[in-house]
């Protein structure tokens, strides 16, 4: 059953990552690194680093991607020059 | 181009799956960090007895290697001021009047009033059970800090900076790592090395052995751990949201 569950989310982690580099719009981009950390921080929760998921979601998921967001927010679709 | 940068990402990733085959095997009882002076044994048997501790991995975070994680806490600080300070325009003038954000949504306005308190209380208890159950003063810190941006997000940044100003967050954020090298000191002036915070049962009412005030120290040090990241963490998504120009957020 772990066995399943860590095959799952070790190709769900590979699939998010490529198309986090994939895709072209930059807020999907930051959106799709947010599902990333959260897969990683299911990986530490299974492996039962509970205080390095906890860092993982509250950081990773949670606080980065909202500042790649407000990042993202500041740029605009078309380059100036 | 292209084809020169696969080359050079080929080449690095092929020489790290090369120095990986030097790592020790999953659980190999001949590993440093498993057979030197059975180290990691004795942080397993002996913490509890030690510290009065539950959680090892906040003693060994907050006690055991108190060092790293002030510094860390440092990086932290760090890395606040230099976003802050990359960020900032030259010639901006401050006290110009904000622009009036209009008027919160009343379905985002009151999601915020009842969530804002739920996620605050909630931080203050992963700061305060940081030793007893997973968390501690980073995790605590970040949802402070996140708790911060949700009411900048909904009711605009101008309001929210009348709460934690840029300049209240610094101070903040440097009282938190004075916190910490405090008890640093403290360990120094009673005759221990730095950060050896057992001899600080001398100092602290109604503590009389020397576990309950390391257990107590790290209470008090994750208290500043959290100063730290809650203000730095609110300072950095005010300048990144603005381009350090703290008007009108997103």
């Amino acid at each position: 059953m772990i066995l399943a569950f860590d095959i799952i989310t070790l190709i769900f982690l590979v699939v998010t990552a490529l198309i986090a580099l994939r895709v072209k719009d930059l807020l999907a981009a930051s959106m799709v690194f947010g599902i990333y950390s959260f897969l990683i921080c299911l990986l530490w929760a299974q492996m039962n680093a509970v205080d390095v998921a906890f860092t993982e979601a509250a950081v990773g998921a949670g606080v980065s991607a909202v500042f790649m967001i407000a990042t993202v927010f500041q740029t605009t679709r078309r380059s100036k020059d | 181009m292209k084809f020169l940068g696969l080359i050079a990402v080929l080449i690095t990733g092929g020489l790290m799956l090369l120095a990986s085959n030097d790592f020790p095997d999953w659980a190999d009882s001949e590993s440093p960090a498993n057979n030197k002076a059975d180290l990691s044994q004795k942080y397993v048997t002996d913490t509890l007895e030690l510290t009065e501790v539950p959680n090892m991995v906040t003693a060994v975070l907050a006690d055991y290697r108190g060092f790293d994680t002030m510094f860390e806490t440092v990086v932290i600080f760090v890395a606040g001021i230099a976003i802050i300070a990359v960020l900032r325009p030259v010639n901006h003038d401050y006290s110009l009047p904000q622009p009036d954000d209009e008027d919160p949504d009343l379905i985002v306005l009151m999601t915020c009033r009842l969530l804002i308190p739920v996620i605050q209380l909630f931080a203050l208890y992963v700061v305060a059970h940081g030793h007893h159950s997973p968390g501690g003063g980073f995790q605590g810190g970040v949802m402070l800090g996140a708790s911060f941006i949700l009411y900048a997000l909904a009711y605009g940044l101008p309001k929210a900076l009348v709460r934690l100003s840029e300049k209240r967050a610094i101070t903040l954020a440097v009282i938190g790592i004075l916190i910490y090298a405090g008890f640093g000191l403290a360990t120094q002036f009673l005759g221990r090395n730095f950060l050896d915070y057992g001899v600080l049962y001398k100092i602290m009412p109604g503590v009389e052995t020397e576990a309950w005030a390391r257990s107590h120290s790290m209470l008090g040090v994750e208290i500043g751990v959290a100063f730290t990241v809650t203000a730095i963490m609110f300072a950095i998504y005010a300048n990144l949201s603005t381009r350090g120009r703290l008007d009108r957020g997103l």
